[in-house]
This record gives C-alpha cells, structure tokens and sequence, in this order.
C-alpha cells in the first residue's frame, strides 16, 4: 500500500539513451545559429539513462538540449539517472551565472521527482560550472544529498566516474579554436540585419567602398576576432579589437587613398575610414567577453569606461565627416 | 596598459578557512590550491569573479563581488537603468 502512495507521487521517470540522432544534429545547428533560441528545451525532471539501479548514480544538468545531449551521448553504456533542471533552456555556466541552476531549484527538484525513492543513496554529480549558482553544503543540509563537482566537460566523466577524482586538467576551463568557432553563429546572427541595412544605405547613396568597409569591420569583429583572440596582441579585448579593426580600415584608406582625385578629398576618406571601421570592430570583440570562461567583472566594467567612449567619439565623428563628404560629392561642391 | 584585468575583487582569509578543499574544486582557473592546513591562494590574478568559490565556502573565509563577466549584458543594464546584469534572459539573452 505504502509503495502505490510512493510511487503516486513520484513524477515519472523518463527513458533516456546515448544516441545523438539526425533531429538532435538539427537541433544543434539551430541552437548555434540562434533559431527560436528558448525552444531548444528538454522536459525538467527525471531521466533513466539505459537501465539504472537504486545504487545507480545520479547526474544533474541543465534543461538546454546542447546541455542534455551532450551529457547524455559521453555516457555511453553507463546505467545512471540523470536529473534535468528547469534552467528555461539555458546552458549551465549561463544559469549558474543567473542562478537558475541553483540551490533552490535542485533542492526543488530532488523533491518532486520523488528522488529519495528512486535510489537508495545521497550523493549528486553536478558539473563544476554549476558551482556558480549552487551551494553544495547548503543543498546537503536542506536535502540531505551530498553534492559532488565532476569534471568542466562531459566527456571526462567515464574516467571521473571510475575515481571520482578529478585532476587539475579536468577541473581547468579550456577556450579552444573549436570552443571558440561554435560561437561565431549565434553572434553573427544578431549583426547580420544591421550590417546588411547599413550597407544597403551605403550603396544607395553610391559609397560602394564604405559599405564593403562597414561589412569587412563587422565580420572582423564577428568571425575573424573569436578564431584570432589568443594571438592579437594586447590582454584587453577592446584594445585587441581596434588593432584587428585599425588593419581592416588601413586597406579600405589606401583603396580610397588611390582613388580619389582630390588632395582634399582623399585626406577626407582617410580619416573617414580610420575613424568608423576600428570602433565596429572593437564593440564586437568587447562583447564577445560574454562568450568567454575567463573575463572578471571589474575588468569588463574598466574595459567598458575606457573604451567605449572612445568608440563612441570615433564612430560619431566619422559618421559625421561621412555625411558631410558624400553630401559634397552628391552636390557637386568640389 | 591594454589590460584591464590585472586586478580583481577576490579576498580570502585563511584564518577562517577549515580546509574542506572546496574552493580548489570548484575553481574552473586553479585560483586556489589545495594544501595541508588551508587553501592556498595561489593565482589571483586568473580569477573571473564567478562567485563559485564564495558560494561554496561553508565559512565565508572567501568574498568576491562576483557577477557576469559580460559587456552586452553590462551595456543593456546599464542602457535599460536597471541594476541586475546577468546573462541568459527570456527573450534576448545574450549567451546559451
């Protein structure tokens, strides 16, 4: 009798397994690209991960898909539970940071998915990167499980699993080229429209150059600075992005340099060019802070006041001159 | 100049420190070491201020004004007038 109550109480455990399957890839590919960004959501609650025992152990994660699958497909042949919190779809680091993945909704959902039946011990595997948002010694006291960090990645967990022992490789954040390259999408998207009305104006008003200035700045800032970041000199990722952005707009002001006729003019262009294309190109790599394992708040929050009013003056003094120049060469002043 | 991370808002006290050896597990930048009476503090200037170390400190022996590291979301608050910066929000999140 007492069983049948248990078990009445219990939400349903859900059946899991390790394959990645064409409509996951699918998925991931949206989730990178920004498609419906909080659609890519795996049910909260609790998983069976092949054909777990009470002794099986149990491992916690986010309800973003990328955070589910990846979870799911580097436990390959191993019987465990998984329990998936309500993050709204967000990765770990990320809902850690917000504390979604946090002490309160773990403690929440150890208690409705009836975890204290399923299995007949206390121990929980949170990756490290939760430790931002949750407490383990305050999740011990108001559950009763004992929270353990395993490894950064996924991936390392076969091997932690058979110590429970992380080494100090295991523990580090790496922010590698494929790291890094995965990230591109989703930033670029968010500047494609933009990008794409300002050099429609552009051309429409006959500044063919500027407009395939303004693209190159943008792409530099979005594609080229997350594969260059380690190897552009300087720590600050302002300063990194002006230089990336300062060579871009040095081509553009030689094209414009040997085009125009006028001595005037072209002194114009130059500066017009130097003046709009480093700042677009240094905003982008300032925020792409966000993206990174590595950047501080206090060092963000200095990046942001010693830079962005200069990208501010730059980008407002060269759109100025902009204007002026092509307001002169339509009219035919010079 | 050119790097504004150099310093960071990280204190520790090892006087209150019991040596649980949680703040070297949780530390994704090996900030902390473990050692035979109490965590060494031993690379600081790594530290992100991502507050794991605090949380995780069952004495307090750790304070860090910690929060995301991130420049959009620190420009939209500060854009919006709103206090609260943090990633991840319901319609235009920054980071996934």
């Amino acid at each position: 009798m007492s069983d049948i109550i248990t078990l009445s109480t219990r939400s349903e455990i859900r059946p899991a397994n390790s394959d990645i399957t064409f409509e996951d890839h699918m998925d991931h590919i949206k989730a990178r690209w920004g498609v419906n960004r909080s659609s890519h959501r795996v049910e909260p609650g609790l998983y069976a991960l092949g054909s777990p025992a009470p002794d099986s152990q149990v491992l916690v994660t986010a309800n973003y898909t990328l955070s589910f699958d990846k979870l799911r497909s580097s436990l390959k042949g191993i019987d465990c539970y998984i329990l998936v919190l309500d993050t709204r779809g967000i990765n770990v680091w990320c809902a850690a940071g917000k504390g979604t993945f946090g002490t309160g909704e773990l403690v929440h959902r150890i208690k409705t998915t009836g975890l204290y039946d399923v299995v007949n011990h206390r121990i929980l595997i949170l990756p490290q990167l939760g430790a931002t948002g949750v407490a383990a010694h305050e999740v011990k006291q108001q559950s009763g499980f004992k929270v353990e960090y395993g490894p950064v990645r996924a991936e390392d967990l076969p091997e932690y699993l058979k110590t429970h022992k992380a080494d100090p490789e295991m523990r580090e954040v790496h922010f590698t080229l494929p790291d890094r390259f995965v990230l591109i999408p989703v930033d670029f998207v968010k500047v494609l429209l933009p990008m794409i009305l300002a050099a429609f104006l552009l051309l429409l008003v006959g500044e063919s150059l500027m407009a395939a200035g303004i693209v190159s700045a943008v792409l530099a800032g979005a594609v080229l600075f997350p594969i260059l970041l380690p190897w552009l000199p300087t720590t600050d990722f302002s300063s990194k992005g002006f230089i990336l952005g300062g060579l871009v707009a040095l081509i553009f002001a030689a094209f414009s340099f040997f085009g125009q006729a006028s001595g005037w003019l072209r002194a114009g262009w130059v500066l017009i060019y130097m003046l709009v294309l480093p700042p677009i190109t240094a905003y982008l790599a300032l925020n792409f802070t966000g993206s990174t394992t590595f950047t501080s708040v206090t060092g963000v929050r200095r990046e942001i006041f010693t830079y962005v009013p200069v990208m501010g003056y730059m980008f407002g003094s060269g759109v100025l001159l902009l204007i002026i120049l092509t307001l002169i060469t339509i009219f035919g002043g010079l | 100049m050119f790097n504004s991370y150099e310093s960071n808002t990280l204190e520790y006290d090892p006087e209150l420190c019991i040596n649980c050896g949680m703040c070297s597990i949780v530390c994704p930048h090996g900030v902390f070491s473990p050692n035979e009476k109490v965590a060494r503090l031993v690379d600081p200037g790594s530290c992100m201020e991502c507050g794991a170390c605090q949380l995780n400190c069952p004495t307090g022996a750790i304070s860090v004004d910690s929060g995301v590291g991130c420049a959009y979301a620190m420009i939209l608050a500060a854009l919006k007038g709103t206090e609260e910066v943090s990633c991840g929000g319901d319609d235009s999140s920054c980071c996934k």
